[in-house]
């Protein structure tokens, strides 16, 4: 094996020894999807079916509706916590110590974007066990299918977290990027309402959800828990994952100093 | 240009913004010797461990490791140093052995190699019996040795420790910087970074940091010419040790 993927593969292990060790950040990543799932969505339940649109080809209950993008905001949750945790705490240490690794930067930055990401697709998994549970199953090809969507886009979110957490400085405390990050990407998204219901309200702010690349992602799970193929999507999340992930590489350039910022 | 097998400085500044952290700054560590970096807080002693190991760079000046040039080569350089942070470094809720086969992988290094050259680290710094321990579990002094062990993995010939005894008692500082003088005399050039003029002995390499610039660079008996080194550091920095 080469030095880089063994260096993958530690960085994997350790990320998964974290994720067992620390039950609390898993249960809490847990509830907060399934608090929507069984609260809001149920309580929207009655006020709001919808119509057929791809890739639904029967009636939908508005909790049908929210599944992937509740998958969203567990990528999108941790993809800015992993990455963020760098700005404020501990996990500092350990960036450190992974960059005097002799392999390239980009790749020990890669690495970890994979290893997290991997994390959240465990939670993804655990999320859709509970839904199927509670009643909201989808086709086994589905579940095949959002594999590799589910990683992609978290990826994506991953990449976005790591590029803010080089350059933004003033974001402080996780409320900071809950108000100017998270709120806004998952509330402007089709997350929560689909497009066309957006559009009878403001085209404006259907095209603003459009732009979202939250959007695209969530379309691309959405479409993929059905075992389809939303090719839009796909590019535009791996158009996002391109320009945050350059970013963010650029970001974490040695020259910019970026890395002795915090103690 | 000095080159050693050692570390070696020319003329390497470092400023955050408007804030010049180093000026000037040049000396080389030969292989087996150990050289204390003495400073006071705020010196630069940090900075430049930030730059030793690449964390950010500078236009200004050159760092050469094991040969390597820093700038040039960053690979080839950073795979012959190890180094132990001022800020702990550890995965507390993993044992001492994960720890170690963790960095060891960084490294390139993994199966019964790893091992191996994880146990026999943790042996040189008397902590084999520690390795199925969990990290959080340990005291100061033995976290301190962990990371000193996990930073000789890779076989190193550099060693860094940006001020290691911080915050230990005086029997575990005091084992520290043995082993650690141990392990210069065993062929590695250290670099060892402090405030503590007990840490020094006389026939180390010295280097007064101060403000960002060399004030002194010479064996430590030399430069404190019989008085206490103390003293000597007070008189050049107006900063009491
Ligand atoms: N990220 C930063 N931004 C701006 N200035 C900084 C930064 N880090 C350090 N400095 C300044 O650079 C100078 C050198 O700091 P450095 O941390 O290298 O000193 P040190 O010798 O390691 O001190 P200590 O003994 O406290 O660890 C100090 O004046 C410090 O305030
Ligand atoms: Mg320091």
């Amino acid at each position: 094996m080469t030095a880089a993927l063994i260096a993958l593969r530690a960085i994997l292990h350790r990320e998964a020894l974290r994720f067992v060790t620390q039950r609390g950040r898993f249960i809490a990543a847990l509830v907060r999807p399934l608090v929507w799932l069984f609260i809001f969505a149920a309580g929207f339940r009655a006020a709001l079916g919808l119509s057929i649109t791809p890739p639904y080809q029967t009636y939908i209950t508005y909790e049908v509706y929210i599944v992937p993008g509740l998958c969203g905001m567990i990528l999108l949750f941790n993809g800015m916590q992993s990455s963020l945790s760098l700005v404020y705490d501990r996990e500092m240490g350990s960036m450190r110590l992974l960059l005097t690794s002799p392999l390239p930067r980009w790749w020990l930055l890669t690495a970890r974007l994979i290893a997290s990401t991997t994390v959240s697709l465990l939670q993804c998994a655990a999320f859709l066990g509970v839904a199927a549970l509670w009643g909201i199953t989808l086709p086994w090809q589905g579940y095949l299918a959002a594999i590799p969507a589910l990683f992609v886009a978290g990826l994506m979110l991953g990449a976005l977290g790591l590029m803010l957490s080089s350059f933004i400085k003033q974001l402080e405390n996780f409320a900071g990027v809950m108000n100017f990050v998270i709120f806004p990407m998952f509330f402007l998204s089709s997350a929560l309402y689909p497009l066309w219901k957006m559009a009878e309200a403001s085209p404006r702010l259907r095209d603003l959800c459009a732009a979202n690349p939250f959007t695209q992602a969530v379309e691309l799970i959405r479409f993929a828990l059905y075992g389809q193929m939303n090719l839009p999507a796909l590019g535009w999340t791996l158009l996002a994952l391109a320009l945050f992930g350059g970013v963010a590489l650029w970001g974490y350039d040695p020259a910019r100093g970026m890395v002795q910022r915090k103690g | 240009m000095s080159m050693t097998a050692g570390l070696s400085l020319q003329t390497v500044s470092y400023a955050f913004g408007a804030k010049q952290a180093l000026r000037d700054v040049s000396f080389a560590v030969e292989p087996g010797t150990f050289c204390a970096l003495l400073g006071p807080n705020g010196a630069g002693k940090s900075t430049l461990f930030g730059l030793l190991t690449r964390l950010f760079t500078t236009g200004q000046g050159s760092i050469t490791v094991a040969g390597h040039d820093l700038a040039r080569q960053p690979r080839a350089a950073l795979a012959r140093i190890g180094v132990v942070f001022q800020q702990p470094t550890l995965d507390l809720d993993l044992t001492v052995r994960r720890n170690l086969l963790y960095f060891a992988a960084l490294h390139g290094l993994a199966g019964r190699e790893a091992e191996t050259r994880s146990m026999a680290a943790l042996d040189r710094l008397g902590m084999a019996e520690r390795a199925g321990e969990l990290a959080r579990n340990l005291n100061g002094g033995h976290r301190r040795r962990m990371e000193i062990a996990r930073a000789l993995i890779h076989r190193p010939a550099v060693l860094l420790l940006d001020e290691p005894t911080v915050g230990l008692d005086a029997a575990a500082r005091f084992a520290i910087t043995d082993h650690v003088h141990g392990l210069a005399a065993s062929g590695l050039s250290v670099l060892w970074a402090t405030h503590l003029t007990d840490e020094v002995r006389p026939a180390d390499q010295l280097v007064i940091l101060h403000r960002g610039r060399v004030l002194a660079n010479g064996t430590a008996a030399d430069i404190s010419a019989g008085k206490p080194l103390s003293d000597v550091f007070l008189a050049k920095t107006g900063t009491p040790a």
